[in-house]
């Protein structure tokens, strides 16, 4: 999408605007280690809600919106606790509670989503490839403004969790990720500002030869 | 949207408070009375962030960079092991990649998707890297943003904007002030903006931090 407008840079901005930014923070992540869904799933849950609402909401009311429909979808809350503001019915249980003598050791350890590979990497440094042109309904990490999009194969990362399964519950399912980069030419068309260059790091789904 | 319409309602203290206050009091007394979040832990997350990550990590990285060759290589080879060496390893920085800027290339790192930011080295992103205006127009239109942000490449230095599509995190070694010979590391991290580790702005010169 395109019309934003300029790009406005707050002098001296706080880590967080209020103090309902630091709970809604702290609650999307300590509900995230409860491990009832993934990252890939709670990125989905944002950027699914309508457009309309997620373009005029702030960052953190974004993050505090996906969270009421996590603890909706996963049973964790009703719709009527919402409303009133306290819980009316007994807890189901979670995986685990995040105390606060386990936080550092949790952010030192992070989330790693690179896996072992099982098969052989289908490109190769300097491939060209062409991005798939594909519209999901679903979670998919491929922007639109890149599919269908030849581009080269400028890095092999590695294998790692693939989001568009993971986000649904249909899996880790792991891919090839590969870092491939796009002339700005090829993206906005010739008009372009001919000395850029733009990459996404894709999954070997998302790919094909050339 | 009806998830919207929650009604106002008066506090103890007779203040009113905004939905969007409400919804998130509402979420943390529901999670809390049902044993799924630990406000402790709340807290201690808040202060992580608050205090603790920020872009002095990620300025330590870079100045070493400019005085060690040998980590300038390890990190360029192996952002993650090099930056994890210094103590930043964490959250949201498992898979780092280190971009150098040269005077041929100026790389911009942007996240069109959603927020994805380095936080082990930079702390939280800033609300503009968050927001649609930066993450539409930095793949779009990266000059045009630079020169919002004060900066003016020459017309024969390619722009290679990095879209952060997957869990691959990208710092942003920005080329080392002249007039900086013989610095301490310390002195120089203080050059490191976060900006020049994003790719938005530029390292200080020793003019604008008033040395000579």
């Amino acid at each position: 999408m395109m019309g934003f407008g300029r790009v406005e840079p707050e002098p001296n901005e706080p880590w967080f605007h209020a103090d309902w930014e630091r709970r809604a923070f702290g609650l999307t992540l300590a509900m995230g280690a409860t491990r009832t869904w993934n990252l890939d799933q709670s990125r989905h849950a944002r950027e699914s809600l309508h457009p309309a609402d997620y373009l005029t909401s702030s960052y953190y009311a974004i993050w505090t919106k996906a969270l009421e429909k996590q603890v909706l979808a996963n049973g964790l809350v009703s719709a009527e606790e919402l409303k009133r503001g306290h819980a009316l019915s007994a807890p189901v249980p979670v995986r685990r509670v995040l105390h606060a003598d386990k936080v550092a050791a949790g952010f030192r350890r992070g989330g790693p989503a690179g896996r072992p590979a099982e098969v052989p990497a289908r490109f190769a440094l300097g491939d060209s490839v062409v991005t798939r042109t594909i519209n999901p309904s679903g979670h998919t990490r491929l922007p639109r403004y890149a599919r269908g999009k030849r581009g080269v194969i400028e890095a092999v990362r590695g294998v790692f969790v693939f989001p568009d399964t993971n986000a649904h519950g249909r899996g880790e399912c792991p891919q090839w990720l590969y870092t491939v980069a796009f002339l700005g030419q090829e993206l906005w068309g010739r008009e372009a500002d001919p000395s850029v260059v733009v990459s996404i790091d894709a999954w070997e789904s998302y790919l094909e030869p050339t | 949207m009806a998830q919207d319409q929650h009604h106002h309602s008066q506090t103890h203290e007779g203040s009113e408070l905004s939905p969007i206050e409400l919804r998130v009091r509402a979420l943390e007394s529901i999670l809390t009375e049902k044993g799924y979040v630990d406000p402790a832990a709340i807290d201690a997350l808040v202060e992580t962030y608050e205090t603790k990550v920020g872009p002095r990590n990620g300025a330590k990285v870079v100045a070493k960079a400019w005085v060690d060759p040998e980590f300038r290589a390890w990190l360029l080879a192996d952002a993650t092991a090099a930056i994890a060496s210094l103590g930043f390893a964490g959250r949201q920085g498992e898979h780092m990649v280190a971009l150098e800027n040269t005077p041929d290339v100026h790389n911009l790192v942007v996240c069109t998707l959603c927020s994805c930011y380095p936080w082990t080295v930079l702390g939280l992103p800033p609300v503009w890297y968050k927001s649609p205006p930066y993450r539409s127009r930095a793949v779009l239109d990266p000059r045009g943003v630079l020169a919002e942000f004060g900066v003016m490449l020459p017309e024969a230095t390619r722009i290679r904007v990095w879209d952060s599509t997957a869990e691959l995190r990208y710092l942003v070694v920005p080329m080392r002030p002249g007039g900086t010979g013989g610095w301490s590391e310390a002195a120089l991290a203080d050059l490191v903006t976060r900006d020049s580790m994003i790719g938005t702005g530029l390292a200080l010169s020793p003019e604008t931090v008033g040395v000579s």
